[in-house]
């Protein structure tokens, strides 16, 4: 059974008189495991697929399940719920709280949820992604670098059933965002975990098994690639 | 969100602006520290008052000629002899009464040696020592024989005692009054009186001295005042309603009163105090008023500086939202900030009115010993109470404000 389901899904906005249609119509399933990328070019409506697949945002018709859960007909509080327990967020901009330590960053997410053992989880999930000697630095003294691996511990400390990452190397040198995607593959790896990477970089696409590309609205074309992704040789150097 | 969650975040929110979160309070805490302070000095100040109200003499009825009504006046003249100062002395009228003290009182020109005094000059009998629960410290007060012969002698009040004779002894010594000589035979204690009237400022003289050699009968026509004012002692504090009502049936029989109003008024120590605890009523409710003002500015203010917060923490609302919060979780995250803005200010505010209370308490120190300005455990409560509620009814709507942010927009606010 697949993990994400969307049949025929369409969003539409209304911006003063004109409607757009962000998404026309999207049929897509994402298997529990894959790691997959979706791209295209800015008002492709990639971003209110993501916004649709992370919960935050509902489709104006369609179908979407996601775990055996039908998400259309949810109120924001259950949406909520849902965002808590079964997706973790990687942001472009990392969105750290200010004057908050790397620890209680990581911490954010299990104030809405499931919160016993609390300081132990954030400290185990900051060790998974190599910050067990920052617990408690401040997003102010942590290099970009340092603060996405934050940002991918606090996404991941509630055992997602998906890792949604919005242009997770948007602000990071190319080094850095190699690094970057390597824990993200390892995490696909070594603990299964589902990942989904928003991207309009082919460098970062190429990290996934699977590329979705969106463009109109519409799901252009999916390319399906064999074997683990291969660093682009730009990435490697 | 637990609310000890939401607390530990409110302080590190509000840290992180620590001047601002100052000047917000500042409202609050003007507001409560007035409030505190209102309660605790008007308590010292009734304290005081009664006090020194008390300290006129015990279960009081005082006793006027005339009324405070001009036509009253016109219609039946003002009239109080010694005749009816006889028939309110004799128990078998006024059962209630215990005893009578007139006094017949003017403005008089008082010279010893060099120094001269404008005094007030009150002439009274023996009784009024009893009456009016004053004391003589040196010497004697005026006894029967003194008043039967009209005798020249006086009594010296505390402040007359120390502008005229600042070092020497008075006893015996002789004085002027409006240029008639008269002989010092006592001085009073120190009364400081200072609200009703001064009696240090007074000189004691017989009433029949004052009322034949002193001061010549007022050139008035139908006024027959012989003396100003009478002072009535009841028997005990329950015989103060009966002692009114027989005084007032004597002096209307004797004035020949059917239907009209009386010519004379009476007071009583109860409506003393009542009549001050009117005006210190009204300067509550004034200063109270203002207090309210501030409290609602204040409260107005945390709203201001919550609606601000909340817009800079778009973003970090949108990704609180984005990792599970939900609008509940949200809206208590905003009220408790409000509200623990509000408490921290209606607490300094609680030590900035003790504080006044304090120096209240300083200040009235020199008029009694009694009336300190204590802060209740209720105004604590009170004022804790009112800052929590200004803390919730103002925080509310920025909170809900928060609450109901879209995620998407909110994530992507710059």
């Amino acid at each position: 059974m697949p993990l994400i389901e969307l049949t025929n899904v369409a969003k539409t906005y209304r911006m003063g008189d004109t409607t757009v249609h962000a998404l026309r119509d999207v049929s897509l399933t994402i298997d529990e495991g894959e790691m997959a990328a979706i791209m295209g070019p800015s008002g492709s409506g990639k971003s209110t697929l993501m916004n649709i697949l992370g919960c935050l945002d509902q489709a104006s018709s369609g179908r979407y399940i996601l775990d055996g859960v039908a998400i259309g007909k949810l109120n924001d509080d259950q949406l909520a719920t849902i965002r808590n327990s079964k997706i973790g967020f990687v942001f472009q901009q990392y969105m750290l709280l200010q004057r908050t330590t790397a620890l209680r960053n990581v911490e954010l997410p299990m104030l809405y949820g499931k919160g016993h053992d609390r300081t132990a989880r954030a400290r185990a999930a900051l060790e998974a992604v190599g910050m067990g000697d920052r617990l408690h630095h401040r997003p102010n003294e942590l290099s970009g670098g340092q603060q996405q691996r934050v940002a991918i511990a606090r996404a991941l400390v509630n055992n997602p059933r998906i890792v949604l990452a919005d242009e997770p190397t948007g602000a990071l040198d190319t080094r850095t965002g190699a690094e970057i995607m390597g824990i993200f593959q390892r995490l696909n790896h070594e603990q299964g975990i589902t990942v989904i990477l928003v991207t309009h970089e082919p460098a970062i696409a190429d990290y996934a098994r699977r590329i979705i590309h969106v463009r109109d609205g519409l799901i252009d074309r999916t390319e399906q690639r064999n074997g683990a992704a291969i660093p682009s040789a730009e990435y490697a150097r | 969100m637990s609310i000890v969650e939401a607390v530990r975040i409110a302080f590190v929110s509000l840290l992180a602006n620590k001047l601002r979160s100052i000047l917000t309070m500042l409202g609050i805490i003007i507001g409560v520290g007035a409030v505190i302070a209102l309660l605790s000095l008007g308590g010292a100040l009734q304290t005081l008052v009664t006090e020194e109200l008390e300290g006129l003499g015990s279960h009081l009825i005082f006793l006027f000629a005339g009324t405070n009504d001009p036509a009253v006046n016109d219609q039946v003249p003002p009239r109080l002899t010694n005749d009816d100062v006889a028939a309110l002395a004799d128990p078998l009228n006024v059962p209630a009464v215990a005893a009578v003290a007139p006094a017949f009182q003017r403005r008089g020109l008082v010279a010893y040696r060099g120094t001269s005094y404008d005094a007030t000059v009150v002439g009274v009998t023996p009784s009024y020592i009893q009456v009016r629960n004053a004391e003589v410290a040196r010497g004697m007060f005026l006894d029967e024989q003194a008043v039967q012969l009209r005798s020249r002698v006086a009594v010296l009040g505390h402040g007359v005692l120390q502008t005229l004779f600042p070092e020497s002894d008075p006893i015996g010594q002789r004085i002027r009054i409006d240029g008639v000589n008269f002989r010092v035979i006592g001085v009073m204690t120190e009364r400081g009186g200072t609200f009703a009237s001064n009696e240090d400022e007074q000189i004691f003289i017989p009433l029949t001295t004052a009322q034949d050699r002193l001061f010549a009968p007022e050139a008035g026509t139908t006024r027959k005042v012989e003396v100003s004012v009478v002072y009535i002692q009841a028997r005990d504090d329950q015989s103060i309603e009966p002692a009114i009502q027989q005084i007032t049936g004597l002096l209307r029989q004797r004035n020949n009163l059917t239907y009209q109003d009386s010519n004379f008024t009476i007071v009583t120590q109860q409506d003393l105090v009542a009549s001050f605890a009117t005006i210190t009523g009204a300067i509550t409710i004034f200063l109270g008023a203002i207090a309210a003002i501030s409290l609602v500015v204040g409260g107005i203010g945390i709203m201001n500086i919550m609606l601000v917060s909340v817009t800079e923490r778009t973003r970090e609302i949108g990704l609180r939202k984005a990792v599970g919060a939900r609008r509940g979780d949200i809206r208590l995250q905003f009220l408790v900030e409000a509200t623990v803005l509000s408490l921290l200010g209606g607490l300094l505010g609680i030590a900035l009115g003790y504080g006044l209370a304090q120096v209240g308490t300083t200040l009235l120190s020199s008029f009694s010993e009694n009336a300190r300005a204590e802060v209740q455990v209720n105004s604590i409560l009170l004022a804790t109470l009112t800052s929590i509620l200004i803390g919730i009814f103002f925080g509310l709507y920025p909170a809900v404000r928060a609450s109901q942010l879209n995620p998407i927009q909110a994530l992507r606010y710059e």
